[in-house]
């Protein structure tokens, strides 16, 4: 009776198979998918491209302390530091970050900087659309890794100007 | 009677099209088992080339003519280049035999739906697919790698084991329509008994031989789950491993090729071929056999993918005592009963 025993079996897994086709997808419909993000889901402490905060008055918290370019194992962080004068304040403290670039050729996402950030100025966002023809490309500058906003505006900033440019939505989107 | 020249002008054209029509439904299978195999997955399947991924065949075909066509310098050159040539002409050859339709009438002339009507069908089909396995195993042998050559001997042990029992179920249907001629074997089973059941052959107590047919048929195109020639875990990719560019798609065409054979003769001999309810007027009627032809074939091809998306692979003894320890005797037990049931109601 054995062969009996596995059409039954070969029955049910067929039958799981057929039942599985009519479910929806588990994978993202990316590119097709809907909204700015065309489809795409993250998990809140995915590690994209960094986003530079801003403090509740608009200036940036980057204090240029080198702590996070000390931090990187891949040395890809580069800062030059400036004064903040009383005309010109960027920071919110003595000195800010007059250069801030970051390599993503040699980046692996490891987070350390976020950690080493004595005034979580430097985060992670979920910016991911960065593949580019052109290597050059990916050394990511200040301009574009700034928050476009404060971060009490959104909830948590995770797109920096860049992602934004690329077309994704300058606010978090309420439940993502 | 047709004249010479009428004769040669309507069999190029039906040639052409059911060549045509081959080829698409050939390309259009891949794309379907890509796309059923991936939302079995939850995955999407093709989605990029066109509305729901279909015009993907037309851009794998591109594909493959634009790939460099390498050939390793260790291969048996002539042999090399001769087993795709093989595999692919005798998968396409095989639909010559094969009827899609009742006869139709042209401009006061009838044309049966088939290139050649010939009244030993089956055996013809029977020989060239048995001739395939040639392609298969010359390419195995010549690609001179150790890969291949376990594939090729895979492909050559199992296709030829398994053509037996694939014979055997057939002799059955054989014996209930009393002809080799596929039109014959599709005629018989017309009508209907107990008013709504249809005479298929499936219904006629031919269902163990269906099912033996089912499985020798799937280890004869190498299919899952008996695709031991192409493991993939343990052979690369078989006897194809060192083909690339439009040879490796000839082995590819020739293998769907094969599945349509396999599907078209399915149909033709258990489920009852053309056969179906008509209705409507008359120019519907004539279409309908055409679309009761391509329904069982495409559900025949749906149950290929099926099994492909659900099954795992047979280890290799266990694929060989399947085929010579369960599937032949019972091929040899349905034989016997079938005889003797036709003999008793004789």
């Amino acid at each position: 009776m054995s062969v009996i025993k596995n059409i039954g079996a070969i029955a049910k897994g067929m039958s799981i198979t057929f039942g599985e086709m009519l479910q929806p997808t588990t994978v993202e419909n990316y590119p097709d998918g809907p909204g700015p993000l065309k489809g795409a889901q993250f998990q809140e402490r995915f590690r994209g491209t960094h986003v530079l905060q801003r403090d509740e008055n608009g200036l940036e918290k980057c204090v240029a302390c080198f702590l996070c370019a000390a931090a990187c194992p891949s040395n890809c962080i580069y800062i030059e530091a400036a004064e903040n004068t009383a005309e010109q304040r960027i920071s919110g403290a003595e000195r800010y970050a007059k250069v801030y670039n970051i390599d993503y050729n040699r980046c692996i996402f490891c987070g350390y900087c976020v950690e080493a950030c004595p005034t979580d100025a430097i985060t992670h966002g979920h910016g991911f659309e960065s593949a580019t023809f052109n290597a050059s490309a990916l050394v990511y500058r200040k301009e574009q890794m700034l928050s476009p906003t404060p971060a009490h505006m959104g909830s948590n900033s995770v797109f920096n100007h860049a992602d934004v440019e690329a077309g994704a939505p300058a606010l978090p989107q309420a439940g993502s | 009677m047709l004249s010479i020249q009428t004769f040669l002008i309507v069999a190029v054209i039906k040639t052409l099209i059911a060549l045509v029509v081959l080829l698409t439904a050939v390309a259009y299978t891949v794309w379907l088992e890509r796309k059923v195999v991936g939302h079995m997955q939850n995955r999407w399947g093709p989605t990029r080339v066109g509305p729901f991924g279909l015009l993907q065949p037309l851009a794998d075909g591109l594909k493959f003519i634009l790939k460099e066509d390498l050939t390793p310098p260790h291969v048996n050159k002539p042999l090399y280049i001769a087993a795709p040539i093989i595999a692919m002409v005798f998968a396409i050859t095989s639909i010559a035999v094969i009827p899609f339709g009742n006869p139709i009438t042209v401009f006061g002339k009838q044309i049966p739906l088939q290139i050649a009507d010939v009244n030993i069908g089956l055996l013809i089909i029977l020989g060239i697919t048995s001739m395939g396995v040639y392609g298969v195993a010359l390419a195995g042998w010549s690609s001179n790698n150790k890969y291949s050559l376990l594939g090729g001997l895979r492909a050559s042990a199992q296709m030829v084991s398994y053509e037996i029992s694939l014979g055997l179920s057939l002799i059955g249907v054989l014996i209930l329509a009393g002809s080799f001629s596929l039109k014959d074997i599709v005629d018989a089973q017309s009508g209907v008994f107990w008013g709504f059941i249809p005479k298929w052959n499936i219904f006629q107590g031919q269902i163990i031989a269906f099912f033996i047919y089912l499985c020798s048929a799937y280890a004869e195109t190498n299919r899952i789950p008996f695709d031991l020639p192409e493991a993939e875990t343990e052979l690369v990719a078989g006897y194809h491993t060192e083909y690339s560019s439009m040879k490796f798609a000839m082995f590819f065409i020739s293998e769907y090729a094969n599945m349509m054979t396999v599907a078209c003769l399915a149909t033709i001999l258990f489920l009852g071929g053309w056969h179906g309810p008509m209705f409507g007027p008359a120019l519907l009627q004539a279409v309908l056999p055409l679309v009761w032809f391509g329904l069982k074939v495409f559900c025949f091809l749906f149950l290929y993918i099926w099994v492909r998306g659900t099954l795992p692979r047979f280890r290799y003894d266990q694929l060989m005592a399947f085929g010579w320890k369960f599937l032949l005797p019972l091929a040899i037990a349905n034989l016997v009963i079938t005889a003797l049931v036709v003999a008793w109601t004789a």
